[in-house]
């Protein structure tokens, strides 16, 4: 069995697996793979005995859940106005730079994928930005340099 | 029950606890307008996403208006369903709508069967005061059912039919926002789904986002080539609804007409599937009165129920969801199939003409025939025993295409050998009627008996699922029907938990048999005409003269001049199929 089966069934055992319970699993399948893949979905689809379509059309909807293959670390800028009115392109320059990724893009070592977000509600402290869970706040060119650095050493 | 009061348009009205406001106004005569709406009473089904709110209304006291599909009627409620600013907002709703939708009604395929385009008219719009992006979808085509995303206003009746009724699942909205569409999982085409072609998905479309694969052009290629003989069968549930498509009402018999109007077409020889399904009823009613002989001597092997097998979306769903059972159903072809198979050695040799040279068309009321028509196993050397499937609908355009006054034809007769038929062929257009076709001559068979009886009124019904058992001369043969795929998973889950009782079981896909196929004119979701067209079909049965298949003379023919005996060898050979496991 692949280890995401049994993660899956792990999952179920824990939430259950009725309809409403498919949202939990697909989250804890984000958290310990980063990203949902064909084959997790046909296997949530299967535990839960629902079409693979309904699983898939969930997973698209919510932009945390992702369904294309991410790096270690999922950056998240947040692209909203007060972001965007207070440097966002800034950071997002000065990452794309570092990083020598776009946005949409995975490094090539796997490492880091960025993206832009909604807000995440740190308007009273933009720019901000998400990596995995952490948030980021205040951000410039400066400081983002400095906090990636610090990922890059980290890995 | 608990009762509310509310008014409507200044009327009052008492309405049950829980009903809508939209039931509540059309109770009293009140029509608000919907589209992504859908309610098919008897199956208990209603989608009511509240999605493109052209049905909303103003709720006194309430600030936004109220889509009267999805508002609970509440006591003491002032509803008014046509102010100037509803007016206004549902007018709004359309040409936003109609923003982002390709303006090819010229061209569409569901032009005139449009609700979108039925809609935009009702509220007389004119002029589309939006300019926005517009979304592109690739197009996706399968052998039966093509999907024009672009045309999608994401009403999701599709999905309510794929998910709710049919239960296969296939179809959901993914994706979010100006991006969202309705789609297969991982937005895969839908020939490598487990889409079963039922059609039902086109059936309930309000727009031209999904159709059948058109077929009409090279039917009259093939009609104008002289070196081709051209002859066509057609299905049982064609002719009771067909009419529907030139203004004839509901359940109007056209069989004399249809066949009038297909010889005006150019087709050489017109025969009828009915023929076909005489032979079917012999081949699969040897095959249950030996597994059931087998079984009541004691062989533990025999499998039983034995379930009927001419619905190609049936075969496809079991083959998909059901790869264990697929020993049980019946091995025999559909009749199309069979007569695609007789039609192109018997009767090929009869009149001397090369396979190649025979052109087998056929109407049917469905869009899955598309796809079993084009399934490996019913070709020889790469050429299909049926060339082309055209749906009821295609029909129609072909007939006002060549000018044809439908209504003004006089009646005329399908052709012999393969045109004659009995009541029992009739009868596999509706819910219930494969099965009791098959009683009329197993009973005979069995008990050695004439019936005493010809109608099983006990087998008849719109129910999803029924069941009956008949007295075959002192011993009880149980009957199980299921019409509608969600049904039918019902009886195939008991037959995989072991607590079936039946020795034979009908499955149609469609709700209501053949007469609701995915081929047929569209009937917007109202059961009443599909109740009319079963009783069409039952009586075109009433006034047969023969109506057991094993008395059509000419079926006895083909046997002694062809076949042989039913499960011959050359019958295995050209009725009989295998099913593959497509899980």
């Amino acid at each position: 069995m692949y280890p995401v089966s049994e993660l899956i069934k792990n999952l179920a055992d824990q939430h259950g697996r009725d309809r409403h319970n498919l949202l939990p699993i697909l989250q804890g399948v984000v958290e310990q793979e980063k990203y949902l893949s064909e084959y997790s979905m046909i296997e949530i689809a299967r535990e839960l005995d629902l079409p693979a379509s309904e699983v898939f059309g969930t997973a698209t909807f919510y932009s945390f859940l992702e369904y294309k293959k991410m790096g270690k670390y999922i950056i998240r800028i947040c692209k909203t106005i007060t972001c965007s009115m207070k440097g966002k392109n800034q950071i997002l320059l000065a990452i794309e730079d570092m990083l020598k990724i776009n946005v949409g893009g995975t490094t090539p070592d796997g490492n880091f994928s960025l993206l832009q977000s909604n807000c995440l509600g740190f308007c009273h402290k933009a720019p901000a930005m998400l990596i995995n869970n952490e948030v980021y706040t205040d951000l410039t060119a400066e400081k983002v340099r400095e906090i990636l650095s610090a990922y890059l050493k980290k890995k | 029950m608990e009762m509310v009061n509310l008014i409507i348009d200044h009327k009052p009205v008492v309405v049950r606890k829980g009903s809508t406001v939209l039931e509540a106004a059309s109770g009293i005569g009140i029509d608000i307008p919907t589209l992504c709406y859908m309610k098919l009473d008897d199956m208990n089904i209603e989608n009511k996403p509240g999605g493109c709110r052209v049905c909303v209304v103003e709720v006194k006291g309430r600030r936004n208006l109220a889509p009267a599909c999805c508002t609970e009627a509440s006591e003491g409620m002032e509803i008014s369903t046509h102010t100037i600013r509803v007016v206004n907002a549902r007018r709004t709703v359309v040409e936003l709508i109609l923003s982002d939708h390709p303006a090819e009604c010229l061209i569409c395929a569901k032009s005139g069967n449009c609700d979108l385009q039925n809609m935009a008219n009702h509220l007389g719009i004119r002029k589309i005061h939006y300019q926005g992006e517009h979304s592109v979808y690739r197009e996706d085509t399968s052998p039966a059912i093509i999907r024009e995303i672009n045309k999608c206003i994401m009403c999701r009746r599709c999905e309510t039919m794929c998910n709710d009724v049919q239960t296969i699942g296939v179809l959901s909205a993914v994706n979010r926002g100006f991006q969202a569409v309705v789609s297969p999982a991982f937005e895969m085409n839908l020939d490598h789904s487990v889409c079963t072609y039922c059609g039902q998905c086109v059936a309930v479309c309000p727009t031209g986002a999904l159709t059948e694969v058109d077929e009409t052009g090279a039917v009259i290629r093939a009609l104008s080539d002289p070196s081709k003989t051209v002859i066509v069968q057609t299905a049982p549930a064609v002719r009771a609804a067909l009419g529907e498509e030139f203004g004839m009402p509901a359940g109007t018999l056209v069989t004399g007409k249809m066949v009038a109007a297909l010889r005006r077409l150019g087709f050489d020889y017109v025969f009828d599937t009915d023929f076909a399904a005489d032979l079917t009823i012999l081949e699969e009613g040897t095959e249950l009165l030996n597994r059931l002989s087998a079984f009541m001597a004691g062989d533990q092997q025999v499998k039983l129920p034995i379930l009927t097998s001419c619905c190609p979306a049936w075969v496809k769903f079991f083959e998909h969801h059901f790869p264990e059972l697929k020993d049980i159903p019946s091995t025999a072809r559909s009749p199309q199939q069979m007569f695609g198979s007789i039609a192109k050695t018997y009767f090929a040799d009869k009149i001397g003409v090369k396979r190649e040279n025979l052109v087998v068309v056929s109407i049917m009321p469905c869009l899955a025939k598309k796809y079993e028509s084009s399934r490996p196993e019913f070709s020889v050397n790469g050429n299909p025993d049926v060339d082309f499937a055209l749906s009821t609908r295609e029909l129609a355009h072909l007939i006002n295409l060549s000018n044809i006054d439908f209504k003004s034809l006089q009646n005329e007769d399908f052709d012999a050998p393969m045109g004659e038929s009995t009541g029992a062929g009739v009868i596999f257009g509706t819910t219930g009627g494969v099965i009791e076709a098959a009683v009329r001559t197993a009973y005979e068979i069995f008990t050695g008996k004439q019936l005493p009886r010809l109608d099983f009124e006990e087998l008849r019904g719109m129910d999803g699922l029924r069941k009956a058992t008949i007295d075959f001369n002192g011993t009880p043969i149980n009957i199980g029907i299921a019409h509608g795929l969600g049904n039918a998973r019902k009886l195939l889950e008991e037959i995989q938990a072991g607590t079936s009782e039946f020795h034979a079981i009908e499955i149609m896909s469609c709700p209501g048999g053949c007469i609701g196929g995915g081929g047929q004119p569209y009937h917007h979701g109202d059961s009443e005409i599909l109740k009319k067209r079963q009783r069409a079909i039952y009586s075109e049965d009433q006034n047969k003269t023969i109506r057991k298949s094993h008395e059509n003379p000419y079926i006895t023919k083909l046997y002694e001049e062809f076949l042989g005996a039913p499960l011959s060898e050359k019958s295995h050979h050209l009725l009989h199929t295998k099913y593959f496991d497509r899980s």
